[in-house]
C-alpha cells in the first residue's frame, strides 16, 4: 500500500473512532452549556445596566440571525455536531501521522499515546493560555486575529516540541522552548472590556469541560493511530 | 562513482525524496479539513460548525 494510502486510512480510521465517541462526550458536556450561554444572548450588558462602552467594543454578535441558513436544534444541529467532530479528528489525525511519519511511522499505540499528547499540548494547552474555551455571548477580539494567534501558537508549539525531542544538540532545545514560550510572551488579542452577561461558574465549567474532553480528543486519536498504523503498514 | 557506498546514500535519499511527497499532501489534506471545520467565515459554514468550534475552542466569532 502506498505512504499516503496509509496515512489516509490511518487518519480516516482513528478520526472516525475518535469523532464518534468525543461527539458523544461533547453532547452531553460542553454542548449543554453552549446552549445554556445563548440564552444570555439577548441580555447584552448594556440592557442588563447602562454605561458607556469604549469605542470598538461592540455588542457581542452571532450569526443567527436568520439571514444566514442555521441548523435547525435538535437532531440537524447535533448531527453536524457529530459529523464535525469526526472531521476535526480526520483532519487532525492527517497532521499526527504525516508528522510521525517524518520519524518513521507510528509503532503502536503507546507511541502514538506520546503524539497524541503533544498534539494537546500544540492544540488546546498553547492556544488555550491565551484564548480560553469561550462561550456565545462572551466578549472577543477581532476573530481573523485571534485566529492567526491560534494557529501560529499552535505551529510554533508542535515545532518547538519537535526540536525538544528529535533536536540533536542542546542548541536545538534551547530553540525549541524559545519557539514554545513567545507566543505566550506575544500574547493573544484580547477583547476591550471583559464585561459579559455569562456567569462566571458557568464560563469555568465549561473551560474545565472543553479542555478535558480534548484531552480525551488527543489521547484517543494519537492511540488509536499509533494502533492502527504497523497493522497497515504490514500489508505495503 | 559507483561504490557501494554512494549507491547506498543515492537509494535512501531517493527514498527519502519519495516519501516527503505523500507526507506533504496528507499534511495538506489535513490542513484544507481543519481549516474548513474551525476557521472558515462562510456564514453557514459558521452556523453548521458553531457548536464545535465553541467545544474545541477553535476562534469562532
Amino acid at each position: 500500500m502506498s505512504l499516503f494510502r496509509t496515512i489516509l486510512f490511518v487518519a480516516a480510521l482513528a478520526g472516525i473512532g475518535t469523532g464518534v465517541v468525543v461527539a458523544a462526550i461533547h453532547l452531553f458536556t460542553t454542548v449543554p452549556l453552549i446552549v445554556q450561554a445563548e440564552s444570555f444572548e439577548g441580555s447584552a450588558p448594556e440592557e442588563a445596566a447602562p454605561h458607556e462602552h469604549a469605542p470598538g467594543t461592540a455588542a457581542h454578535e452571532h450569526s443567527h440571525d436568520g439571514e444566514e441558513w442555521a441548523p435547525a436544534d435538535g437532531i440537524e444541529r447535533n448531527g453536524l455536531t457529530v459529523l464535525f467532530t469526526v472531521l476535526t479528528g480526520f483532519g487532525f489525525a492527517l497532521l499526527l501521522v504525516a508528522a510521525s511519519e517524518l520519524t518513521g511511522g507510528l509503532t503502536g499505540w503507546r507511541q502514538g499515546l506520546l503524539w497524541g499528547l503533544a498534539g494537546f499540548a500544540a492544540f488546546t494547552l498553547a492556544p488555550g493560555l491565551g484564548l480560553p474555551p469561550e462561550l456565545p455571548a462572551m466578549p472577543a477580539a477581532d476573530v481573523a486575529a485571534r485566529q492567526m494567534w491560534w494557529i501560529g501558537t499552535a505551529a510554533a508549539t508542535a515545532a518547538g516540541l519537535a526540536l525538544v525531542v528529535f533536536g540533536r544538540s542542546p542548541l536545538f532545545a534551547v530553540l525549541g522552548i524559545t519557539l514554545i514560550l513567545a507566543p505566550q510572551l506575544i500574547g493573544a488579542p484580547q477583547p476591550d472590556s471583559y464585561e459579559t452577561p455569562i456567569p462566571e461558574a458557568l464560563h469555568h465549567s465549561f473551560v474545565v469541560a472543553s479542555v478535558t474532553v480534548s484531552f480525551v480528543f488527543w489521547v484517543l486519536l494519537g492511540g488509536l493511530a499509533g494502533w492502527l498504523r504497523p497493522r497497515f503498514a504490514s500489508h505495503a | 562513482m559507483n561504490s557501494p557506498h554512494s549507491r547506498t546514500t543515492a537509494a535512501s535519499s531517493q527514498s527519502a525524496a519519495s516519501r516527503a511527497i505523500p507526507i506533504t499532501l496528507a499534511a495538506l489534506l489535513g490542513v484544507f479539513v481543519i481549516g474548513g471545520v474551525g476557521f472558515s467565515q462562510i456564514g453557514p459554514m459558521h452556523n453548521a460548525t458553531h457548536d464545535v468550534r465553541h467545544a474545541a475552542a477553535f476562534p469562532c466569532h
